[in-house]
């Protein structure tokens, strides 16, 4: 596996919202503007603090969604119901509001385009979240590696970056797949199928290609999807992934 | 201080603060992050082994392993992603028990796991009733997604350092970091003195 020091974004500091976007009806995008930011590669996250007005701070990380080269750095996030950070960023957050962050971190979930590829991109629900970062990066790098995205959403109406992915703003060496797996519109084409060993042949290029795979979303659908493509006899150290959410426990 | 304007937070009555490291939040779940994928070894295939910087390497096998004395621990539980889990219930093997009898003068330990995970720590942090091979959480076996057959149990440092499919013990004169510290997080990862990443 490749190894990379970590660049220092470790001090916590002010950025100012510049802008929200409305992705899906749960899930928002935040652009920060940014005092200091040492730069980060695609797939890297940040940590946010919020303090309350007695001194009570709360901590989360969130994935960075804009690629290293955007203007602004955005975190998109999804609202959790039951969650304590995500509904004050989904719900409260407006324009010229300060967020506490620091960042970058991480250097594990990070492509750059001398990583190479064949570049598979597995996503479900907010799980896309870094590997948009990866396409904008692709793209605005104007990387030649042929790269798929198979994106598992709910409905329609779930998919983030709906308007980015289906008018496929990456070009065309990007491939961008979805499966609906609720809920599908009149006349959809598209796959409804959950991660299922067949799907996952038919979307990956064979081992013998070496795809670099990454895999992000909640943790059943990341061990379902590892386990299938290593039992397919990708190459573990290939198949780059973060979970997140409960176990079910 | 920067207040987050309107943020009202939602401490938990239920949870004695003094219990929660900086920057904490108390989950009732068990939140899952691994750095590759669920090995599934089979325990007629399992050992684990004390290697390195030793007079001689030890191995025991699954059987051998269940047969040493166990303990039960009620320990907290804190993850670098934030959550953390009070009042866990653990039966495993206290690696005082694991190092018995083994001669050296290391300093060091990496512990290495089934799928290539290793981490690094002071040999003092894991000797002296401080740290545990666990295969039972909460009186049931361990299940392979939490770290199953068996995973290192270092409550007192952050839960990366609990790694996860654990097969044993390299004893090293000197530190060499592991898989996250390599990757950014910090080298000892004390929760209480918020040592997440490398610089804190």
């Amino acid at each position: 596996m490749e190894r990379a020091a970590l660049p220092r974004g470790l001090t916590w500091q002010l950025g100012s919202v510049v802008e929200l976007v409305d992705e899906t009806p749960r899930t928002k995008s935040i652009a920060l503007e940014l005092p200091v930011w040492p730069g980060h590669r695609a797939g890297q996250h940040v940590d946010v603090r919020l303090t309350a007005e007695d001194g009570y701070q709360a901590q989360r990380s969130y994935a960075i969604a804009s690629a290293p080269e955007d203007d602004h750095v955005v975190l998109t996030v999804e609202r959790l119901d039951d969650g304590e950070v995500s509904p004050y960023l989904v719900d409260e957050l407006r324009p010229g509001d300060q967020l506490e962050l620091r960042g970058p971190l991480g250097g594990y979930f990070v492509w750059e385009a001398s990583l190479g590829g064949p570049l598979l991109l597995l996503a479900a629900g907010s799980g896309v979240v870094p590997l948009r970062a990866i396409l904008r990066h692709h793209r605005i790098v104007e990387s030649t590696v042929p790269a798929r995205l198979l994106y598992w959403a709910r409905a329609l109406d779930d998919v983030i970056y709906r308007d980015e992915l289906t008018a496929n703003a990456f070009g065309d060496s990007v491939d961008i797949r979805f499966t609906l797996t609720r809920e599908q519109p009149e006349g959809w084409r598209g796959w409804e199928r959950w991660t299922d060993m067949e799907l996952l042949q038919e979307v990956t290029w064979p081992p013998r290609e070496r795809p670099l795979v990454y895999v992000c979303g909640p943790t059943p659908f990341v061990d379902r999807a590892t386990f299938s493509l290593i039992a397919l006899g990708h190459e573990p150290g290939r198949v780059l992934h973060v979970a997140f959410g409960p176990t079910g426990v | 201080m920067a207040i987050s304007r309107g943020f009202q937070g939602r401490r938990r009555s239920d949870a004695d603060p003094t219990r929660v490291p900086p920057g904490q939040y108390v989950t009732d779940d068990f939140p899952v992050l691994s750095a590759g994928p669920t090995p599934h070894t089979p325990l007629a295939d399992w050992d684990f082994s004390i290697r390195g910087a030793v007079d001689r390497p030890v191995a025991c096998t699954w059987n051998e392993f269940l047969a040493l004395p166990s303990e039960t621990v009620t320990v907290d539980v804190h993850c670098v992603t934030k959550w953390s889990k009070l009042d866990t219930v653990w039966k495993g093997v206290s690696l005082d028990t694991l190092l018995d009898g083994v001669e050296t003068s290391a300093e060091h330990v990496l512990a290495f796991c089934d799928g290539g995970y290793t981490t690094n720590l002071p040999l003092e942090d894991v000797t002296g009733g401080k740290a545990w091979v666990a295969y039972e959480y909460g009186g049931e076996p361990l299940e392979p997604e939490h770290g199953g057959p068996a995973r290192l149990l270092v409550p007192h440092l952050y839960f990366w350092k609990s790694a996860k499919w654990v097969r044993g013990l390299e004893l090293r004169d000197h530190d060499e970091p592991g898989f996250w510290e390599t990757y950014g997080y910090h080298n000892y990862g004390d929760p209480w003195k918020e040592q997440r990443y490398h610089g804190d």
